[in-house]
């Protein structure tokens, strides 16, 4: 296990990363100092509590912002330098985002909501674009639903569908900030059996949460606090959505009848 | 991204609020509907002036003598006995770009055939003067040579002498008729010429030989008080006349400083002189209604700071899928120019339609010109591309985190 955890490829890897923000009379220490790697087909949890610094490095991780100091390779590149544009385009081809609010566009049909990303890839074809998000779509299990505006669809459904969107230009890895940060429970286990499903395919995901339910979804759980790495845990007893939502009582029927009823 | 899915995106988000979209360009519509209206009207008046004056001639060049002192005291234009047939021969002779060239000998006076009698202004012309004014003769014939040199008694007369001399029933050619007691035959009627420049009636006139009128009228035989003369084209107008400024004062002695006694009257000076009026008025009107196009552009500015506001997480989360500042400013530069493009394709065609209103309606002469059109349509480009690069540039500025986190 130990061997084969070394032969596997960093995708993620930090050194001594720092990011200070400038507030002009105080200076915030939102990171300091942190040293984390994040392997090929890892699937990591982000945990600690607001302030601790786990959003900004998820900034940072997603070539959202830059850090102060320290060293940051993805996928063997060095991106702690490049520039806005360069940035995008990181964003663009090796990273999935997934967000607590989903940030679907509105009036805009679950398709073309996943083709998104595709469209500021110029060298990928429209009918390659739409095959690629119908695929998308199908590994989240909404096929049926493509054309459904965002309005028209569950919470839940709403996430699946940005799941869709931030696995369609096959990043090398996928973050998730508190992607059910707005689900109740059941919803919530729903979304984590894709991404364990997902992540039984080979997707790396890196997922924030300070719901230490959700995160022990995940093979490893890194807790942050005060911009550092307090606590990292490899979980014995990983937990499995699948058996987590059977052990959950039963839908009432009828109810999810009308609200199936509802949505149509 | 490419421009196809730019364009698609930016109708789409124009599609999603039609009734803010339609406000907006509401102004770019006023806009250009007044500026294409405002310059077809003054357009149109530009052409009628020009028809009017147009009704000279084709080409014409005037040469009159100059005004004379005598002891000081100046007479009136046209007075100085500066112009002879010797300067006309000269012209006729080594004006290359003159083509024809006539004398003008005025006068006028009382014409009686049978009982009728009538009051008109008789032109002591060459043949070529009719070439010259684009008169043509309905019935009858034109003067020949020989009417010339013999100074013949024949005339040729315009439609309202002939109705007011001859009933409908008389052919006015052959018949004869006394002018000033002198007897003429009439060997011509003027096709209807109409109203003319000034509201004069163009067919109350008689020509006759300019020989005719010059010796047994005037009693006068070198001076020439008006000479018309065309130049073989349009463009050749100028150079015509400048050839017979420089022929006239080598004959009469006359330094390029100096004023000469004698004017050159280009047809193209007396359009330009009569169309500047028009010119500035149109340029006026013109200005005001381009003033409502600014106000326009001002408005989608205004709707599109809105927008950019709107949709500051869509463009947070379009950054974080991977577009670029520059994706994000063509999007909202293609939305704003998307509108004030639609905006002048409506207000084209609201102006166009006003301004054939103008013509049923008020009978005004309106002439939309194409390139009026184009001209207010290129402005609301402008004004698209100008009022929409600030709210653009504002949005491809956003920093994605912060965008995303946008309440």
């Amino acid at each position: 296990m130990k061997e084969q955890d070394q032969e596997r490829k960093k995708i993620i890897s930090v050194s001594n990363l720092s990011k200070i923000y400038d507030m002009g009379a105080v200076k915030v220490h939102a990171l300091r100092g942190i040293d984390m790697d994040i392997k090929e087909g890892e699937f990591t949890a982000i945990m600690g509590h607001s302030g601790s610094g786990k959003s900004t490095l998820l900034n940072i991780l997603g070539c959202l912002d830059v850090p102060t100091e320290g060293k940051y390779y993805l996928d063997d590149a060095d991106v702690s330098h490049l520039n806005k544009n360069q940035l995008a385009r990181m964003r663009n081809r090796k990273i999935g985002f997934v967000f607590q609010t989903y940030n679907l566009l509105p009036r805009t049909s679950a398709l073309e909501n996943v083709e998104l990303p595709m469209l500021y890839n110029p060298e990928i074809r429209r009918k390659e674009r739409k095959d690629r998000a119908m695929n998308s779509l199908e590994l989240v299990g909404l096929t049926d639903w493509s054309g459904h505006f965002p309005n028209q669809l569950s919470g839940g459904q709403q996430q699946r569908v940005a799941i869709a969107r931030a696995l369609v230009n096959d990043p090398v890895i996928m973050l998730a900030d508190e992607p059910t940060g707005n689900l109740d429970t059941r919803t919530s286990f729903e979304v984590m059996k894709i991404f364990q499903e997902l992540n039984e395919k080979g997707i790396t995901i890196a997922l924030v949460t300070h719901e230490a339910d959700i995160s022990k979804f995940a093979a490893r759980n890194i807790l942050f606090r005060d911009g550092r790495i307090s606590k990292v845990t490899i979980i014995k007893n990983i937990k499995d959505a699948r058996e987590e939502l059977e052990k959950l009582p039963p839908e009432d029927e009828e109810m999810e009848e009308e609200k199936i009823n509802k949505l149509i | 991204m490419n421009l196809l899915n730019l364009f698609v995106i930016a109708l789409r988000s124009l599609n999603k609020n039609k009734i803010r979209s339609l406000l907006t360009m509401l102004g770019i519509i006023i806009g250009v509907a007044s500026v294409i209206s405002m310059l077809a009207i003054g357009q149109g008046s530009r052409d009628s002036i020009e028809s009017q004056i147009s009704g000279l001639g084709s080409n014409v060049i005037m040469v009159f003598p100059g005004a004379t002192f005598r002891g000081g005291v100046a007479t009136a234009a046209g007075s100085a006995q500066s112009l002879e047939m010797d300067d006309l021969e000269a012209i006729r002779a080594s004006c290359p770009s003159v083509k024809y060239i006539s004398p003008v000998a005025r006068s006028n006076g009382q014409i009686i055939a049978g009982s009728n009698n009538w009051n008109s202004s008789i032109r002591g012309v060459f043949n070529e003067y009719l070439d010259i004014r684009n008169v043509e003769v309905e019935s009858g014939s034109r003067f020949s040579e020989t009417d010339e040199k013999r100074a013949s008694k024949v005339c040729i007369i315009g439609q309202t002498v002939a109705e007011n001399l001859f009933d409908e029933y008389t052919d006015p050619v052959g018949e004869k008729i006394r002018i000033n007691k002198i007897p003429f035959t009439v060997i011509g009627l003027l096709k209807e010429k109409g109203q003319g420049g000034m509201g004069e009636d163009q067919d109350d006139i008689i020509y006759a030989p300019f020989s005719t009128v010059q010796r047994r009228m005037r009693g006068d035989r070198q001076n020439i008080s008006q000479i018309f003369i065309s130049a073989v084209s349009e463009e050749k107008i100028k150079l015509a006349s400048e050839e017979i400024d420089e022929l006239l004062r080598k004959r009469k002695n006359i330094s390029k400083y100096e004023d000469p006694p004698f004017n050159i009257r280009t047809q193209t000076e007396i359009v330009e002189m009569f169309t500047s009026t028009s010119n500035t008025m149109m340029v006026l009107l013109a200005g005001i209604a381009s003033i409502s196009l600014i106000v326009g552009g001002i408005g989608i500015m205004n709707i599109m700071l809105v927008s950019v506001t709107e949709r500051t997480r869509e463009i947070g989360l379009r950054m974080a899928v991977g577009a670029r500042g520059k994706d994000i400013l063509r999007q909202f530069l293609l939305e704003a120019i998307l509108l004030s493009l639609l905006g002048g394709l409506i207000g084209a065609a609201f102006g166009i339609l006003s301004s054939r209103l103008f013509v049923t309606i008020m009978d005004w002469p309106v002439t939309v010109s194409s390139y009026s059109v184009v001209l207010a349509f290129s402005f609301a480009f402008i004004i698209g591309v100008f009022f929409g690069w600030y709210p653009a540039g504002k949005a491809a500025r956003l920093i994605p985190m912060d965008a995303l986190r946008f309440e």
